[in-house]
């Protein structure tokens, strides 16, 4: 159970993630895109669509540190452990309520406006489904274990754990210990992977940062074929005459 | 000095009746789909009016186009790259659906499915098509429509509210003496635009070898800042695809020599097109022209002179084939442009360097001249109607030369002068030498203007040379090995198959979307479908299951 659960469902999930992913960008380049909806409704999303993107760059941030950087690491760079929690625990949950703050806005949108619920295909319900399940099992995990409960120290167990994925010696022990809202929200994540080639989600892959130092205009050249000349309306005209004239008098 | 040429058009205003078939057969070719119910690439608005989307013409609002900035840079009016980045999860200055207006679709079943019997006509009720629930019409593409609720509108057309105030004023106090024309719109096709600068996918792009400036819909990621940026809001979004669309400027048909099916279709004969030759390399000085009433000449002074033998050496060396040259010393457009002097740019203050350019209409002075008590067809009355009524003159102005009304009045002299120099020719064929030198034209110059605004035939208003390419033996050889054309498949829309008549080569027009041709997909792909390089794969159809 614990090999499936940590180490065959993971590596399973970052199959479909990088695979998903090649197979998206190969063959659905014309479904690859954020797929607005703010020239149906505008008011509410501008509030809550910075709110969600802000949120998630400092939640993505936060994971990132606290699962890709070893505490051998901060210990070495002489990172007191209280500070580091400290910023840990308020950083994430400041911009974790950021996130959940402007995900309840884009849902409520989602539904309160005819006009976007009409455009919303079952792939964004899924979507938003598992985003909100996502975003309570991280919040659950930061404000009420370590802002409010005990505390639990990731950085020993998985942390180690999700690294240890990535350099192909899996290390399951480690996740047998771990309170049951870690253990779900770290599942929760790689099937969120898994889901990710699949939604509006891979529009995170095109942030157009070339932008920044593209020239202003684009050129290109036409590519193809030189389509064949028509012949002119009234050469056209002459030989349907003249067919019709030889078939009246043939 | 870089030559490019680009196909550009122009619209004799005093000649489009307000009839809509531009719009209509455009529609019927590009945009009767699920997404773009509610986008017309041509639309027709009546003038003075607030225009389709409302109040578009409004910079202050919507920040399209370009400015100069502090240091007389040219920079985006809605910022530059940072801050249009920083601004990407939600666009300040996108409008609505509300300011385009809401698509509905009719049920018109009732008509014919209603039981027997009724003691009242049964009624078809408009539906939304965004919702699919009922409805109120309350605005439209072309809702204002000779002048349709312009008593309460048009004074907040965003021309007039730019017009001194005294002029702005008289506007609204005569407003039952006022006058009306019609203006069809399609893109620019800008030698500097807006949109392809503010993509930032880098999906917008201008063609170089005809100017067009089209979306890749493969590359376009929905970012829908091209919409904000283009200052005519002629750049839409799809909101079934979530993929930004715009004219095209029907290359299909200009690839195959052929006129644009908005062009084609005119009913009062006033679009041209042709290609001019312009220098890329002076853009952006003719853009970064610090007073806004120098942008024309500027802009004028970007394209260059066909009939120069250094101009057509500078062409062949550019690859571009005889017939282009030719094409170009034949372009009615550069002829308007150019030679005649008569056509101008819609708002050539947003510095985009726009590509449609228009003949000002003179019926609304001719209008004002009779309700004046004076004489129509009297060059001088007409002359001094033209100076002393600033109201159509001044609000031509405001649309076309940046409010230089001297300007606009030049050119509406000519076109009365040569009216009057026509009429006696006509009449008693006296040339009225006055009226050449008052307006600085000959005799000749005057007759083929007169020529080409009234009588010219299909071939003289359209001259397009069909597509080149640089390396045409090679593609040639790689169309007889995949066979042709991607649209002569079994029930597509080229279908192949025998010329008209059955003799000659094949009458087919063979029009070409993308270059590899496996990438147009007709309709809804199934589960399974063939990638361009012959491996199939799973497909994914982002619009399928929409409820």
């Amino acid at each position: 159970m614990n090999t499936v659960v940590w180490i065959v469902l993971p590596y399973l999930c970052l199959a479909v993630f990088v695979g998903g992913h090649v197979w998206r960008w190969r063959h659905d380049q014309f479904g690859w895109t954020t797929h607005t909806s703010q020239l149906l409704e505008s008011r509410i999303l501008r509030l809550g669509s910075p709110l969600f993107h802000l949120g998630a760059f400092g939640v993505i941030g936060g994971h990132a540190m606290g699962l890709l950087v070893p505490a051998s690491v901060t210990a070495a760079l002489r990172i007191p452990e209280h500070l580091y929690h400290l910023t840990a625990v308020w950083g994430g949950t400041l911009t974790g309520a950021m996130l959940v703050a402007g995900l309840v806005l884009l849902i409520a949108r989602r539904f309160a406006d005819r006009r976007v619920r009409h455009t919303t295909t079952p792939m964004d319900k899924v979507l938003y489904a598992a985003l909100a399940a996502m975003i309570a099992l991280g919040m659950t995990a930061t404000v009420a274990v370590n802002l409010l409960g005990h505390g639990y120290d990731y950085r020993e167990t998985i942390a180690v754990w999700f690294r240890s994925v990535f350099w192909f010696s899996p290390r399951s022990d480690l996740m047998i210990g771990a309170p049951l809202v870690y253990q779900l929200h770290a599942v929760g994540g790689f099937l969120f992977l898994a889901l990710w080639p699949f939604t509006r989600l891979v529009h995170v892959w095109s942030a157009p940062l070339a932008y920044l130092w593209r020239p202003y205009v684009v050129y290109r050249a036409r590519r193809g074929l030189v389509p064949a000349t028509p012949p002119a309306p009234a050469a056209v005209r002459e030989t349907t005459l003249r067919t019709v004239g030889e078939r009246s008098h043939g | 000095m870089r030559i490019r040429a680009q196909v550009a058009m122009v619209m004799n205003l005093d000649k489009c009746i307000g009839c809509h078939t531009c719009s209509v057969t455009c529609k019927q070719t590009w945009t009767n789909r699920e997404g773009t119910e509610y986008v017309w690439f041509n639309n027709v608005e009546t003038k003075p009016g607030i225009g389709y989307p409302k109040h578009y013409e409004d910079q202050d609002r919507w920040h399209g186009g370009w400015r100069l900035d502090g240091k007389g840079r040219l920079t985006l009016r809605s910022g530059g790259r940072v801050k249009r980045l920083a601004r990407i999860f939600a666009n300040p200055d996108l409008p609505s659906i509300d300011d385009y207006y809401e698509p509905v679709t009719f049920d018109k079943d009732i008509l014919v499915s209603a039981p027997g019997g009724l003691s009242d006509t049964p009624v078809k009720r408009p539906y939304s098509a965004l919702t699919g629930e009922p409805t109120a019409v309350e605005w439209g593409a072309n809702w204002e429509d000779g002048l349709g609720g312009a008593h309460e509108r048009a004074d907040r057309d965003p021309n007039i509210t730019r017009m001194p105030a005294e002029a702005a004023a008289k506007v609204r106090f005569e407003f039952e003496k006022t006058f009306m024309f019609h203006l069809p719109r399609i893109c620019e096709h800008c030698l500097n635009p807006a949109c392809v600068s503010a993509c930032p996918s880098g999906a917008m792009y201008k063609r170089e070898e005809d100017g067009i400036v089209l979306v890749d819909q493969n590359k376009c990621r929905g970012w829908r800042m091209c919409v904000s940026a283009c200052p005519y809001k002629k750049v839409y979004v799809n909101h079934a695809t979530g993929k930004a669309e715009k004219c095209t400027l029907c290359f299909p048909r200009i690839e195959a020599g052929q006129p644009t099916i908005c062009s084609e279709t005119c009913v009062g004969r006033l679009r041209y097109l042709g290609i001019v030759f312009y220098d890329e390399d002076a853009v952006l000085a003719a853009a970064s022209v610090p007073d806004e009433r120098d942008l024309l000449d500027a802009q004028r002074g970007v394209f260059l002179d066909p009939h120069d033998p250094a101009v057509q050496q500078a062409a062949r060396d550019a690859g571009m084939p005889g017939e282009w040259i030719e094409a170009a010393k034949l372009s009615p457009v550069w002829r308007l442009i150019s030679e005649y002097r008569i056509a101008l740019p819609l708002h050539p203050e947003y510095r985009t360097l726009p590509m449609v350019w228009y003949v000002p209409p003179l019926s609304p002075v001719l209008d004002a001249a009779g309700a004046a008590g004076r004489d129509d067809t009297d060059a001088d009355d007409v002359f001094h109607t033209i100076r002393d009524l600033r109201i159509p003159v001044e609000y031509l102005a405001e649309l076309f030369t940046a409010g230089d009304a001297d300007a606009a009045a030049g050119v509406l002299m000519k076109l009365a002068a040569m009216r009057s120099y026509m009429r006696a020719r006509t009449l008693d064929g006296t040339v009225a030498q006055g009226l050449l030198d008052g307006i600085g034209m000959t005799a000749e110059q005057v007759e083929s203007m007169y020529r080409l605004l009234a009588i010219a035939k299909y071939d003289e208003r359209y001259v397009i040379p069909a597509a080149y390419s640089k390396d045409a033996a090679a593609l040639e050889a790689q169309a007889a090995t995949t066979g042709g054309c991607s649209l002569d498949c079994e029930g597509g829309p080229g279908m192949g198959g025998q010329a008209v008549g059955g003799s000659g080569p094949a009458a087919v027009e063979r029009f070409h979307l993308v270059g590899g041709d496996d990438d147009v997909h007709a309709g809804r792909r199934g589960l399974v479908s063939r990638r361009p390089d012959g491996r199939i794969g799973l497909s994914v159809d982002p619009s399928r299951g929409r409820s």
